[in-house]
């Protein structure tokens, strides 16, 4: 929850949203495993594993998106990347 | 309160903490740094959860790998503070009306019976490594490897994405060759002598 207000907070900046991002799947991770111990099961667990690697699949492409951004924009303010809207 | 409670409420106090900081505070180097904190304290969590095997790799995985990688890129490019703090509230009304949404989803779900019933919590047999090798290489083979196959695809993409133009090679583009036209490559010469001769040809004739 503090992850989707942060996105909501931080309109401007583009890396505190992709940390906002990083943040709700903390907590899905958190909630995978917590329910892992409360059932005895340990398929939560593997799971919490694929999302850590797409997780990190993603903020790398991420990064790199972000890099190229302000290599063209000069600047990553969400409200700088409109050059589609025409 | 026994000692695991108290852990446990040392640990999620720090994360909560962190995790607010993380999205209010002013310089993105520091948000980083309290994004940190807060896998930490996750790390510490997952620990009490009985849950090793995950604890580490997170540490290792996103303290150690991620956050460089943030960091990394905070450092490179050069933000001006000031002017991406500017309307930090206007969204406010947004904001409260999904934050209340979600607080009551939250408290609906938590206030089913399936959670008053007692934990089927069964002690471990072996060490949790253990036990997530076995089913991680037996029943879940083929995610695994379409794993790693993310992890691949998520390496080429970053290096193609940000490689810039710099040729290391003396090869020519294709669309170049291509794209290429008659006049590019030929030149009609108006050579002279040639005119001058039929000029006096025409006279003697």
């Amino acid at each position: 929850m503090i992850g989707v207000v942060g996105i909501f907070l931080n309109r401007k900046n583009i890396i505190i949203l992709l940390m906002a991002i990083e943040l709700m799947l903390l907590a899905v991770n958190m909630n995978f495993i917590a329910f892992s111990y409360y059932l005895g099961d340990i398929a939560g667990q593997i799971f919490v594993f694929f999302i850590l690697t797409v997780a990190a699949a993603e903020a790398a492409i991420g990064l790199a998106i972000i890099i190229i951004v302000f290599r063209n924009n000069r600047s990553i303010d969400v409200e700088d990347i409109n050059r589609l809207k025409g | 309160m026994d000692y695991s409670s108290a852990v446990f409420y040392f640990f999620s106090f720090i994360l909560l903490f962190s995790a607010i900081k993380v999205i209010t505070s002013r310089n993105p180097i520091f948000s980083a740094l309290f994004l940190v904190l807060s896998f930490f304290s996750a790390a510490g969590l997952w620990l009490l959860l009985q849950a090793e095997f995950l604890a580490i790799a997170l540490v290792l995985v996103y303290v150690g790998a991620v956050m460089v990688l943030f960091l990394f890129v905070i450092m490179m490019i050069d933000i001006n503070i000031e002017v991406m703090k500017k309307g930090f509230w206007n969204y406010f009304p947004a904001i409260g009306f999904v934050s209340i949404i979600m607080l009551t989803e939250i408290i609906l779900v938590l206030n089913k019976p399936f959670f008053k019933t007692p934990a089927l919590f069964k002690p471990p047999l072996k060490s949790n490594t253990d036990a997530i090798g076995e089913v991680l290489y037996s029943d879940y083979i083929l995610p695994f490897e379409i794993a790693a196959i993310i992890l691949l695809v998520a390496i080429i993409a970053a290096i193609a994405l940000t490689l810039r133009g710099k040729k290391m090679h003396k090869g020519i583009d294709p669309a170049i060759q291509i794209s290429v036209k008659k006049s590019d490559r030929l030149k009609m010469v108006d050579m002279g002598i040639t005119k001058t001769k039929t000029k006096k040809r025409v006279k003697r004739n």
